[in-house]
């Protein structure tokens, strides 16, 4: 569901498969513990393999958004495709400039 | 206009059974030959009503979620979904984007607008105490 690679100070977590309410709260659990951990300047989420998204993935991205900034760091998204950017085009989440 | 097919589930209001009803929905429409956008924002449409169904309307407690389907001869499929739960006292505020009970839980209180925006239509009907009944509406394929 999720690989992470951690490489000059950048933590990137490759997410797989479909996020919804259900799996949002496994990932997040990883990447939070992983990220308290590392202390990143950047966590990356690389949204390539997901196949499916639905608007907890959003609510995924502003938590994580959050966490960084109490950890210092600053968060960027990749890699996402057209239907999940209009899920993110909705929230507002452009607005905060994580969005690559 | 003509029913042409229909189905009835019901399965208890767990959190593995959001994949479950989006799937099952899928393959339900799979004889329209929808397109991959139409088959994805049904998809997410039904993943968010039944998300709402289990993180809002069984909140706290098990129960379980009714998924209706039908597919009349014009090719418009209409979905009902429906809790036993909780209900919504102001359904206009629910359906506000970016209003949600459950910030903490981080949701994005997005699920309506998504409904709203990927669905041809949707109505909602809720009594607090009894439950909310979803029913959406989507035309797969040309009108003719």
């Amino acid at each position: 569901m999720i690989e992470t690679e951690y490489q000059n100070n950048v933590l990137t977590a490759y997410i797989r498969g479909e996020i919804d309410h259900d799996s949002a709260a496994k990932i997040r659990s990883r990447v939070d513990g992983m990220a308290q951990e590392l202390k990143p300047h950047t966590l990356r989420l690389d949204f390539g393999g997901v196949s499916f998204m639905d608007s907890s993935g959003v609510g995924l991205v502003m938590g994580r958004y959050r966490q960084m900034k109490l950890l210092g760091g600053a968060l960027q998204v990749t890699n996402y495709s057209d239907n999940i950017y209009r899920i993110f085009a909705m929230s507002g989440l452009e607005g905060l400039g994580v969005l690559r | 206009m003509k029913t042409v097919n229909e189905m009835k589930l019901s399965f208890p209001g767990k959190s593995c059974n959001e994949a479950f009803a989006r799937s099952a929905v899928a393959a339900f429409v799979m004889n329209l030959d929808p397109t991959v956008s139409e088959l994805s924002d049904l998809k997410t449409a039904v993943s968010e009503a039944v998300t709402n169904c289990i993180v809002h309307g069984y909140r706290r407690q098990s129960g379980t979620v009714f998924l209706n389907g039908k597919i009349d001869e014009n090719g418009k499929v209409t979905l009902r979904i429906r809790d036993k739960g909780c209900g919504i006292a102001d359904v206009a505020q629910a359906m506000q984007p970016l209003f949600t009970t459950a910030a903490d839980e981080e949701r994005a209180g997005l699920g309506f607008a998504v409904m709203q925006s990927f669905c041809d239509r949707v109505r909602v009907t809720s009594a607090p105490g009894k439950g909310t009944t979803v029913t959406l509406e989507k035309q797969i394929g040309g009108d003719d």
